[in-house]
């Protein structure tokens, strides 16, 4: 077993994923800290042109294959099971995703080694490596010592910061050699399912912009849809807002529309009726403005402002925007 | 002046659903008038009205009826039941029984309703929070809410909080007003805290029956372990079932509603009614407490006595008054209806409401202060029309809220 | 065609979870214990898969938690089978063990599908179906929304979900694991009295385990993350609450 920790490099029609730039940043600090290399993973066909994108790392695994052009869980399995034989690392890091949740499982089993998944740290103490997976809904945390063993890790997507990926070095190449055909995958891709065109569908949106009668007319919507963009998420609503027409039904959160559990849930100008609470209580955060201070929202909000949500949604963009730049810059 | 008769309990024992069984019995009565159809507020947007769906079923069209969206529509606010010359128990009898019929078929239920039936097996609450957390309203109430299992002793009054004034903020509101009332007026209540489960009138109603069977059981049990002299409710829907049906099972107890409970003390209440509350009022009967058990009085005599009000009528109020759209299984199909009924009677109430010139409309039933605040930002009415459930609108004249 | 559904039980979160006095685990006496969902939706996939296929479905669950109550929902709902399979672990084994014990009692049985849920929420070693295909050299698809037969019964075409609304149509030859995300409708309803009769007259079938090497899991330590009590109110004027929101929404890394 060497000290390397790989990254497995997911990406998706010519461009890396996020998760892989977020692995690279962290695996980059795991691999400094047990004297290792960083090496990236890069498992598809005809992806030569992704590998200007890993510059960050030290070595690149390429295996480059038409079985491998889309994922299935077998070939890529497989793949790696080949690359693992030679030299084991120290690490496999994953994203824990379509990709990563399958890959992870199948491939601990077929090769015995130990794997450990719902990471959101990584971290190495008194020489040894502990994992933090959050549990029960996110209601628990666990701590777990590393096996001594070669381990694969996936990791929940936002755990980490994005890495720089800008051209610093020149990487090392090595090809995983794999065998022309491969007789034993049993998956076959066949195509891609796009999602219909249309509105939007809330309930996948991470960040939701919800406004209630606070927002008072339909002309006002624009603005709660320049926040929603500002922070990437998507505008849903109260019944009545929905019930006066200005919102089609697929926007209308609560009892009698879609229940929603995003990140982040600002509730604007909504009283917090017990059918539109039932929809969104259990959003991981939860902002409510209301100019009513007894407004039942605030009984089970995380955070609240007495203001004026219409006052309150143009100055938050701007913030928001400028806290953007900031990041990007 | 006394308090209005209120109709006799049903004789015990019978079967388990007395009104189902003498429907069962009656729709052969049915002499076709269509009172039931003119009568009935979802009847436009039935599949088929309640004239024409009896006399289907007593052609033996049972299918198609079963399958249609009537059963699923009636809000079961009985006013077809009190009108029907012949006595058919339609809403309430018959419709149950359809409803039942889809469920027991194990035919595909609407999700919101499924999910809504689930908790309540899993948790005895259609939230599906958990029980531990029923009496929490209780903790910031600021008086002693005493729970009948820790009291080690008989008490007077039972209050049976059922589950939105549990668990609804606005519901729990309420419920921390009347206990500061109940302490003002120095009854003796306890509470059953975490031991209390849905008395399952929304769930038998739904139809489902084995359920309500397995509440029914349960609730037995619990209250058969405690002495008391009288219960008393705040939720109508679930006082209606626990007067009317749970005898028939052995669970026969003295329960009223907490209007009537309040007015039979309203010599000791009248002097605390301390503050002015200048406004013009209107009450709106809820059906449980209006025509499925005739307590039209005592809300009105409640109303009354607090100093200030000027009590006013609403075009329909009384037997005639329109169902706010929230009875039996509707109260999970809201989606269901809001798909199939443009003009909803939440919305027409509160514009009969706006028309008396009313500020202030009275409800006491906790299903309401939310459907009707959402009816009045819809129809514009926002700062014309507030809704006040009776218990706030004492406890504000009893400068306790 | 046959078809074997895993389920497993997990803490019912409603009623909550407390971790026990060693700090590392959780305190079974706090626990109510319920169906994990996703294998409520595999099971769900199966019933639809038998009523259009007259397939055999057989449910297995490990005997953990109170599996009693979901075995016998199993069954009203239209299950073939129900098997308990005993362990001599006191707690809930690892997913690696799990799969191990269900691999070595599904060894030789002829099932032409294995389904169970892709995760549940205890899951800290991977997923139960992944693990057991690879014991088992079987192909394994993961958040998988949907399965059809095709050519007969040796092809499977199923659609596993990506993020945004987009999925990948895929066929795998059987016999195949899938890790079920959702069902193509929401679990069926079973009415109390129905579900109140198979509990009385049911006879649950119990099988015995051949021993496996057990694969723990190294918890050095368990815990909950600190709770408010209601909502902590910003103040001050819109420009300056919106400042402070902003901090907030840095601090959870939701500003882009």
């Amino acid at each position: 077993m060497t000290q390397d920790v790989w990254v497995i490099a997911e990406h998706f029609q010519g461009r890396l994923n996020d998760i892989t730039r977020e692995l690279i940043g962290k695996g980059r600090e795991l691999a400094q800290a047990v004297a290792g290399k960083l090496v990236a993973v890069l498992l598809g066909s005809e992806t030569k042109s992704l590998i200007s994108e890993l510059a960050a790392v030290d070595a690149v695994l390429v295996a480059d294959h038409p079985d491998l052009r889309e994922f299935t869980a077998e070939a890529h399995s497989l793949a790696l099971e080949t690359a693992l034989k030679d030299a084991p690392p120290r690490l496999v890091l994953m994203g824990s995703t379509s990709v990563g949740l399958d890959l992870l499982s199948l491939l601990s089993a077929r090769t015995a080694l130990p794997c450990l998944d719902n990471c959101t740290k990584l971290e190495v103490r008194d020489g040894k490596l502990f994992t933090t997976s959050q549990i029960y809904g996110g209601k628990v945390f666990a701590e777990v010592a590393v096996a001594e063993t070669t381990t694969l890790v996936a990791v929940v997507p936002g755990s980490f910061p994005k890495s720089e990926t800008e051209a610093m070095g020149r990487p090392e190449v090595h090809e995983i050699p794999l065998p022309a055909s491969l007789p034993e995958v049993r998956t076959k891709f066949r195509k891609l399912i796009e999602p219909p065109p249309g509105d939007v569908d809330i309930t996948q949106s991470s960040v939701l912009v919800a406004v209630g009668r606070g927002i008072q007319n339909a002309d006002n919507l624009a603005m709660a849809e320049e926040l929603a963009e500002a922070m990437g998420g998507a505008v849903c609503a109260s019944r009545p807002v929905i019930d006066q027409g200005w919102l089609p039904l697929t926007r209308q959160v609560g009892k009698s529309g879609m229940t929603v559990k995003p990140k982040l849930y600002l509730a604007l100008g909504i009283s917090g009726a017990p059918e539109h609470w039932e929809g969104m209580k259990n959003s991981e955060l939860i902002v409510a403005v209301n100019t009513d201070p007894r407004a039942p929202i605030f009984a089970g909000a995380h955070y609240g402002a007495v203001v004026d949500a219409l006052d309150l949604i143009p100055a938050l963009t701007e913030e928001v925007r400028k806290a953007n730049m900031k990041k990007a810059s | 002046m006394g308090l209005v008769q209120v109709p006799p309990i049903p004789a015990a024992p019978g079967p388990l659903f007395p009104e189902l069984a003498r429907a069962e019995e009656n729709f052969r009565k049915c002499i076709q008038c269509g009172v039931c159809s003119g009568s009935c507020p979802m009847g436009e947007a039935m599949d088929y009205a309640p004239r024409k769906a009896v006399k289907m079923l007593l052609e033996g069209r049972f299918n198609e009826v079963v399958e249609s969206n009537t059963p699923w529509l009636c809000v079961s606010c009985h006013t077809c039941a009190v009108r029907c010359p012949s006595k058919l128990e339609i809403s309430d009898g018959l419709f149950p029984a359809l409803r039942a019929a889809v469920v027991a078929e194990g035919k595909a239920l609407d999700q919101d309703l499924q999910k809504a039936l689930q908790n309540t097996y899993l948790y005895g609450n259609p939230m599906g929070i958990s029980p531990k957390k029923r009496a929490d309203w209780a903790k910031t109430a600021g008086v002693p809410v005493p729970v009948i299992s820790q009291l080690k002793r008989p008490v007077d009054v039972l209050w049976i909080v059922e589950c939105n004034p549990s668990f609804e903020p606005r519901g729990m509101e309420i419920s921390r007003l009347l206990a500061r009332i109940l302490n003002t007026l120095g009854v003796d209540f306890a509470i059953l805290g975490s031991e209390e489960r849905c008395l399952g009138d929304c769930e038998w109603l739904a139809g489902e029956r084995g359920l309500f069977e397995m509440l029914i059981e349960r609730n037995i049990e619990i209250l058969n372990k405690y002495k008391f002299r009288e219960i008393i409710m705040t939720d109508p829907h679930s006082y209606r079932t626990l007067r009317n049906i749970y005898p028939a099972l052995g669970g026969r107890y003295n329960v009223q509603p907490v209007v009537a409970f309040l007015a039979e003390r309203l010599d000791h209440l009248k002097p605390l009614l301390k503050k002015r509350l200048s406004a013009t009022i209107t009450y709106h009967d809820s059906c449980c407490l209006g025509r499925k058990t005739a307590h039209y009085e005592e809300p009105r005599m409640l109303l009354a006595a607090i100093p200030g009000i000027k009590l006013v009528e609403m075009i329909q109020n009384r037997e005639s008054a329109l169902c706010c759209g929230g009875g039996a299984s509707t109260i999970y199909l809201d989606r269901f209806i809001q798909e199939r009924v443009k003009d909803r009677l939440a919305d027409r109430r509160i514009m009969q409401a706006v028309a008396t010139g009313a500020e202030t409309l009275a409800v006491a039933c906790p299903f309401e202060p939310a459907r009707f605040e959402d009816a009045v930002k819809i129809t514009g009415q926002e700062g014309k029309l507030v809704v006040r459930d009776i218990i706030e609108l004492l406890a504000e004249s009893m400068e306790l809220n | 065609m046959n078809i074997a559904v895993l389920t497993k039980q997990v803490p019912d979160l409603v009623e909550g979870v407390e971790i026990d006095s060693t700090g590392k685990a959780v305190d079974p006496e706090s626990i109510r214990y319920i169906l994990s969902e996703s294998d409520d939706h595999a099971l769900e996939e199966a019933l639809l898969l038998k009523e259009r296929t007259q397939a055999r479905v057989e449910v297995f669950s490990l005997e953990t938690g109170e599996v009693r109550d979901s075995l016998c929902a199993a069954l009203a709902k239209g299950a073939d089978r129900v098997v308990i399979v005993a362990t001599s672990a006191d707690a809930p084994p690892s997913n690696h063990t799990a799969a191990k014990i269900f691999a070595s009692v599904l060894q030789g049985l002829s099932f032409d599908l294995i389904l169970t849920g892709v995760r549940a929420i205890d899951d800290l070693d991977g997923s139960l179906g992944g693990l057991l295909a690879g014991y088992l050299n079987l192909p394994y698809v993961g958040l998988v929304r949907k399965v059809e037969m095709a050519d007969g019964t040796s092809m499977a075409v199923i659609q596993k979900e990506y993020p945004g609304g987009f999925a990948a149509e895929l066929e795998v030859k059987l016999p195949a694991v899938l890790g079920v995300q959702a069902a193509e409708q929401p679990p069926r309803y079973v009415p109390v009295s129905r579900l109140r009769q198979v509990m009385k007259t049911a006879s649950l079938e119990e099988k015995d385990a051949a021993p496996v090497e057990a694969e723990i899991v190294e918890v050095v330590r368990m815990f909950k993350p600190e709770e408010g009590a209601g909502a902590a109110i910003l103040s001050g004027t819109p420009e300056e609450v919106a400042r402070q929101m902003v901090d907030l929404f840095a601090e959870r890394r939701l500003v882009r």
